[in-house]
């Protein structure tokens, strides 16, 4: 059970690894982007919308296919997302929190507009989206995860999306360390004034994070849709996840590689009211909120104990104006 | 000198306006939502198939095409614009309170509680002052914390707040869980469907009356608060420079605690209506991501309460016209959520060419010339 447990927690887990990856490489450039949670949905619709006309144009599936497409398509829908956000707040300097619901509002709207109408604009037969096939893709496994017993049911039965997370959560963590290009960025993210004396373009790098950051959210909603929910699209499926993600981003301190463990943790701590026996339905609703009363205790924590390494940017959600200083 | 001149000139660069006349301020934003609508004319023609003047034409009639629908629209419209007050002297004082959703559930939770537990034991004399003032508290009370902590510890608000949401959502479902009627179905149902304990009244037979009436009057209140009261002054300083306002001695810890308590309060008050005037019952979902679109009510408003009432009519209106057309379509209902994105998208960006204006680089050596 104790296996089963790990597992479930993981594959809960990924999507908000994915929102967190993105949201911290976003707000690493000061850019506090609210709309992760609509970028979800659409880069989850956008991989539906992808493989749905992929799967009834062809009569068999070609796997190789049935991957690129909706990995593809998402892409394009969170690109578009993250092109929107910052637009408006890099070039046109509007207010992140404000444009960041909209972006939500958005997105959201975009994502069930499309679940629930996509088969009524082809004019298809079908009855619900249902992408077996693809989502069968999706789950492809390691052909020998089923020999290794617990250790493979832990750490080797997932489907490629997910050491995919795990690897850019890596990388991103490598990229803010180590490399010329990260360092820029999170200097633009602690004082964009600074980083401009400096000769680094302002702009062009918080256009890069931002859209970069939407893509990599976005496509923690197509984890969701092709693995998590088998291909099957449900309106608000996807849930609060956006926001779950947005709060790991704290819990995890800013760091990509801690925010790894936090969204096992996460996970775990979604699905462990149905492992503690004799719950009744009410007390497991007082389950749920442990993911956000953790995130409140660390983030009270860290503002009391001011160590530098675990501050937010600082400045976070204020958009640079060069000739305002 | 001569290397001065080689230096590339941008094509454009960007100037700070001084303040622009209020008409031509105006004018710019009545083109972003001309333009926002023509945009959103063309979705929906691309997604319908439908043409241009009858989907206007359905959205009008969505909004305002029989006097239930009218009616529907102005306690629609009260109710945001009760939140929208709510959440605008926080962010006067740059407190981003994005957890209006949660402090109005939790007002509206306090309202259900009062009217379960007391509804038959209390005279409605009593019951009207013992929910007012739950709700109100329970509000005050969700919006203090992060205000504590903020005024104490510079813990980042808008992160606070936004998970006391979701804690408050979590809340509400457990006690709708424990009360749910019928047992199990995990649904409250309607409170008091029979005695009618602890419904606000209706006024001339109209039952949304009553909600338009002290949303009416909590709008004028907010208005002389903020513009005419010490406390109002204190809020835009705070908000402005909180080293000014220090300077000046303005006690600024007091200021964002006495601020939110403020804020929850009204909020909770929008939960009392929501819940006792409007519903009769509680859900996660009451507030329905109102507490989220309150925030772009009130800085499409600049913050301004008499034009808030404006800015919520125009997204209740929009949001009523829009699920028209899905019905009459067979479209989903977050047909609306994607035309209100497109809207505020546009004004957000008209914000930006009313404080700036772009220049060009060949302007320029036109002036220089001169």
């Amino acid at each position: 059970m104790i296996v089963a447990f790990i597992q479930r927690a993981i594959v809960q887990g990924i999507p908000l690894l994915f929102g967190s990856t993105g949201e911290i490489i976003t707000e690493k450039a000061g850019h506090l982007n609210l709309g992760t949670a609509g970028v979800m949905y659409v880069g989850g619709i956008s991989g539906v919308i992808g493989a749905f006309i992929y799967e009834n144009s062809v009569e068999t599936v070609n796997p190789v296919l049935a991957v690129i497409i909706p990995i593809l398509t998402s892409v394009i829908g969170s690109l578009i997302m993250g092109l929107i956000y910052s637009f408006l707040t890099v070039t046109l300097r509007a207010n992140q929190n404000v444009t960041g619901l909209a972006l939500t509002t958005f997105g959201v709207g975009v994502g069930n507009f499309f679940g629930g109408s996509l088969i009524k604009l082809t004019n298809s037969d079908l009855p619900s989206i249902a992408l077996s096939a693809t989502s069968n893709c999706f789950k492809t496994q390691l052909p020998f995860a089923d020999k290794l017993g617990w250790f493979g049911e832990i750490f080797l039965s997932y489907s490629f999306l997910a050491y995919f997370a795990v690897i850019i959560a890596l990388l991103t963590s490598f990229f803010f360390n180590k490399t010329k290009a990260g360092l820029s960025l999170r200097a633009i993210g602690e004082n964009p004034a600074t980083a401009d004396a400096a000769g680094i373009n302002v702009s062009k790098y918080k256009y890069f994070a931002t859209c970069t950051g939407s893509i990599i959210a976005g496509l923690g909603g197509l984890y969701y849709v092709m693995d998590y929910a088998c291909g099957v699209w449900s309106n608000d499926g996807f849930g609060d996840r956006g926001w779950l993600a947005i709060a790991l981003v704290i819990f995890a301190v800013w760091k990509p590689n801690l925010s790894i463990f936090g969204s096992i943790l996460f996970g775990g701590l979604l699905v462990v009211h149905n492992y503690i026996p004799n719950l009744t339905m009410a007390s497991q609703e007082i389950f749920k909120m442990t993911p956000y009363v953790v995130t409140i205790l660390v983030l009270i924590i860290i503002s009391m104990r001011r160590k530098r390494e675990t501050q937010p940017p600082a400045s976070l959600g204020l958009s640079y104006f060069r000739e305002e200083r | 000198m001569s290397k001065n001149n080689k230096i590339h000139e941008p094509l454009f660069h960007i100037v700070k306006r001084g303040a622009l006349p209020f008409w031509l301020s105006w004018l710019i934003r009545i083109i972003a939502i001309v333009a926002s609508l023509i945009v959103c004319g063309v979705v929906t023609i691309i997604l319908t198939g439908e043409n241009p003047l009858n989907i206007y034409k359905t959205i009008i009639e969505g909004a305002i095409g029989s006097e239930r629908r009218i009616w529907s629209l102005f306690q629609n419209v009260a109710i945001l614009l009760c939140i929208s007050l709510a959440v605008t002297p926080a962010f006067k004082m740059k407190f981003w309170n994005i957890g209006a959703e949660g402090q109005v559930l939790m007002g509206g939770l306090a309202t259900a509680a009062c009217m379960i537990y007391f509804g038959e034991s209390l005279p409605s004399i009593v019951l009207f002052p013992v929910m007012i003032i739950a709700s109100v508290v329970a509000g005050a009370i969700w919006a203090v914390i992060p205000a504590f902590f903020k005024a104490n510890w510079n813990t980042n608000e808008t992160l606070f707040t936004l998970m006391m949401n979701y804690i408050a959502m979590q809340i509400v479902s457990y006690f709708v869980y424990l009360h749910s009627n019928p047992v199990g179905s995990g649904k409250i149902g309607i409170i008091n469907s029979t005695t009618q304990a602890g419904w606000l009244p209706k006024i001339g037979g109209k039952s949304y009356l009553i909600n338009i009436i002290i949303v009416a009057v909590l709008t004028i209140g907010m208005y002389i608060y903020l513009k005419y009261n010490k406390h109002g002054y204190e809020i835009s300083v705070v908000g402005e420079s909180e080293n000014t306002a220090r300077y000046v001695g303005i006690n600024v810890k007091k200021v964002i605690i006495r601020t939110m308590l403020l804020s929850g309060a009204v909020c909770g008050i929008a939960g009392l209506l929501l819940v006792a005037g409007t519903d009769h019952s509680v859900a996660k979902e009451t507030v329905d991501g109102r507490g989220f679109t309150a925030i772009m009510v009130s800085w499409l408003a600049k913050f301004n309460p008499i034009y808030m009432i404006l800015t919520s009519l125009l997204l209740v209106f929009l949001e009523k016209g829009a699920s028209q057309i899905s019905t009459d379509f067979g479209l989903n209902d977050s047909f609306s959520e994607i035309l209100t994105g497109i809207i505020i998208f546009f004004i957000i960006g008209s914000e930006f060419f009313v404080n700036y204006s772009v220049k060009f680089r060949h302007k320029d050596k036109e002036a220089n010339k001169k």
